[in-house]
């Protein structure tokens, strides 16, 4: 304990991080195996660990590099369908289904990181709220496009279109995987409560990582002070897009994961509301703080299930504890009196913790 | 040390170059220093050089005519009333602001077509009037991201923690307190920059600056909000940073007591334009810079020493 103690504050924080994540899921594991957790419970596990990477992923791009992304759930979804495709591909090789999950999200990472180049070489162009409102606008145009693409397997192969499934040209046999707005239907669910886990820690083991590294030193410095960051000689773009690409890649592989925990899924489901779902994860969470992410991903997908039995009354407790949570957040001086509460049950003074500052309008003197 | 303009003349003469002495006399500010025990310091070696430098900001000529040398180690001056010009001289010179006009020279390359991080790269570190430093980062971090391309490890290397990530992060720490050890702040390396103090802000400011290994270090009014002491010391800090790091430092400064302290060179900007360059004692007996910025020393003198 005294050696802990003396850790970096940063290397501590990374610490009870991942405690946190490993004992949640021991805690979990226990409970399933008595029995103690209802199905309806069970169902949310996966959903919840992949909401849970999105929450990291997208905290790369909102809280570390400053950016507001408004179109997350666009890089889920062709995780998600990428996923979907190569694991269908794959199923018919005969490899086990661990395997097959490994292959497909790593292809969901790849697709998503190329997604995220694509659409982040011109997005970097842009800052704040036009940037905001660009990948808004980029996240729409990735659901219409999935929304009309239909691949199909047959003995040959792949077949892609954009028009309709008759034009697949498919031979004899031949299935279609994702047809349309209907989706990916007929999903080997092969996501686990595990591999959710793991991808958590793997997430988890990328952005701590990148964010203490020097990359991460210089994608902070671009989000706490451009003009500053660019006259030490920080190439200010190349920054902002690698956070925004592997925070891309993180998301695909969260959608993977999600989408083969259900036995059809739609383009729809990835839409601007998602997004935004993601982001008040963020947000409620901290900017910046991973860990309040995490929280916040398991709460508030828990909350609505749990307040099923209200009806219809469920959405409305969902406002009001979100607003309550930010209006508490935003209250200077209620946050004060809670960290003067906090502290005298803590002996030691904290750090500030870091908030999203960005410094670039004003003059440049 | 002699700065005569006979040496000078007669060094330049000794190099062959009789044009380009005159050109560059035309633009000089200062006889260059001469002086034999540090040979960077030699006549006709400049780092800087501004050709007829503008730039227009609508119909403003905010700068304009710019003409300025700066020698390996030299302590330049740029002083001049608020809205003179001073700031935008910086922000042009680390292409903050592309120029309208004229061409930037840094040791003889032409930094037309470099950005602000380029030109960082290319050896130009600076501060800003208003501090600009990475608030949330710890003093140690910000020295840490001024060292950016002296110690390099990939995004792979950070991510996955590949030898190289572990060898570059001890030259970052032990590069980073070695600076922050100059300036005696060691001790802060754990604190978060933003909680600082004014006058360390400052400091941190010019280390983080030094950590780029720059050749031309630009210092924007650095004794603002200091008081006398501080002041003095920041004066001992400058001559240190030339002594040890052997670059060269120009500085815009309100600080009258300072500017005429430590600078060898002192160029005066009205209105955008260079209204007088010369020697502190030139500058001090200029009437012209008198009447435009010094104002009459015996009852403005205060004013003058405030500064902003
Ligand atoms: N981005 C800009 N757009 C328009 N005008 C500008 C811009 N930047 C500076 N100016 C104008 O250029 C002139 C010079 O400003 P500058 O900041 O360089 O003055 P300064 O000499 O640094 O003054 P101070 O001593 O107050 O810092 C001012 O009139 C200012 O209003
Ligand atoms: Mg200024």
């Amino acid at each position: 304990m005294e050696k802990f103690k003396s850790l970096p504050a940063a290397t501590r924080s990374t610490i009870i991080t991942y405690a946190m994540v490993v004992i949640a899921f021991l805690i979990m594991q226990g409970l399933l195996s008595v029995g103690a957790v209802s199905n309806s419970t069970q169902g949310l596990l996966v959903p919840i660990c992949a909401y849970i990477c999105m929450a990291i992923s997208l905290n790369l791009v909102v809280g570390i590099s400053g950016e507001l992304s408004l179109g997350h759930a666009g890089f889920m979804s062709v995780g998600a369908f990428t996923g979907v495709v190569v694991s269908t591909a794959l199923a018919g090789s005969g490899t086990s289904g661990p395997v097959r999950l490994l292959v497909a999200i790593f292809a969901a990472g790849v697709s998503a990181a190329i997604a995220g180049l694509l659409i982040g070489i011109p997005v970097m162009r842009l800052r704040g709220d036009y940037l905001a409102i660009v990948t808004l606008a980029f996240g729409e145009i990735i659901k219409n496009l999935l929304n009309n693409l239909y691949v199909g397997l047959d003995v040959r192969g792949l077949h892609f279109s954009m028009s309709d499934a008759a034009s697949l040209g498919m031979a004899e046999g031949g299935k279609v995987v994702i047809n349309g707005p209907q989706g990916a239907v007929g999903i080997d669910m092969i996501s686990s409560f595990t591999a959710g886990f793991l991808l958590i820690l793997f997430t988890l083991f990328v952005v701590l990582n990148l964010v203490n590294s020097r990359s991460g030193r210089a994608i902070m410095a671009v989000r706490d002070n451009r003009i500053a960051a660019e006259s030490v000689g920080i190439n200010t773009t190349k920054y902002r897009l690698m956070a925004f690409v592997v925070s891309a890649a993180l998301a695909g592989m969260a959608g993977a994961l999600y989408a083969m925990n259900y036995s059809a899924i739609v383009p729809k489901k990835f839409d601007f509301n998602t997004s935004i779902l993601v982001l008040v994860f963020v947000v409620l969470g901290g900017m910046g703080n991973i860990r309040g992410g995490i929280i916040s991903a398991t709460l508030l997908t828990v909350l609505p299930e749990k307040l099923r039995f209200i009806g219809d009354f469920r959405m409305l407790i969902y406002a009001i504890v979100l607003i309550a949570v930010m209006l508490v957040s935003n209250n200077r001086a209620l946050m004060e009196r809670l960290h003067g509460l906090a502290g005298r049950f803590r002996k030691k003074g904290r750090a500030p913790s870091p908030a999203v500052a960005s410094k670039d309008g004003g003059d440049l003197s | 040390m002699t700065r005569t303009e006979g040496t000078y003349k007669a060094q330049a003469a000794a190099a062959g170059k009789r044009d380009a002495a005159k050109q560059r006399e035309r633009t000089k500010m200062v006889p260059v220093v001469t002086d034999s025990i540090i040979p960077e310091r030699d006549a006709g070696q400049t780092i800087l050089e501004c050709r007829h430098l503008g730039i227009d900001f609508g119909g403003l000529h905010a700068v304009e005519d710019f003409n300025l040398t700066v020698g390996k180690t030299e302590i330049a001056g740029l002083i001049g009333p608020n809205g003179a010009g001073k700031t935008t001289v910086f922000n042009l010179l680390t292409k903050v602001y592309a120029p309208t006009r004229g061409t930037i020279l840094l040791d003889g390359m032409d930094t037309a077509n470099m950005t602000t991080d380029q030109v960082s790269q290319a050896g130009i570190a600076r501060t800003f009037q208003n501090i600009r430093l990475f608030d949330t980062l710890t003093v140690e971090e910000n020295v840490r991201i001024g060292l950016h391309n002296q110690v390099k490890c990939g995004m792979w290397s950070g991510i996955f923690r590949l030898p190289r990530y572990w060898l570059s992060e001890k030259e970052f720490h032990d590069r980073s307190l070695e600076l922050l050890d100059v300036f005696n702040m060691a001790d802060n390396a754990g604190d978060i920059a933003g909680s600082l103090p004014y006058g360390a802000q400052r400091r941190l400011e010019i280390v983080r600056a030094l950590a780029t290994s720059p050749k031309l270090l630009l210092l924007d009014e650095p004794a603002a909000g200091m008081n006398p002491s501080e002041t003095a010391e920041l004066m001992e800090i400058i001559r240190k940073i030339r002594d040890e790091f052997k670059i060269a430092i120009m500085l815009i400064e309100h600080d009258m007591d300072l500017v005429m302290g430590v600078c060898e060179g002192i160029a005066v900007l009205n209105f955008g334009r260079i209204i007088a360059k010369g020697t502190p004692d030139q500058i001090q007996a200029n009437p012209q810079v008198i009447e435009a910025y010094l104002g009459t020393q015996e009852t403005d003198d205060a004013t003058v020493r405030g500064g902003r």
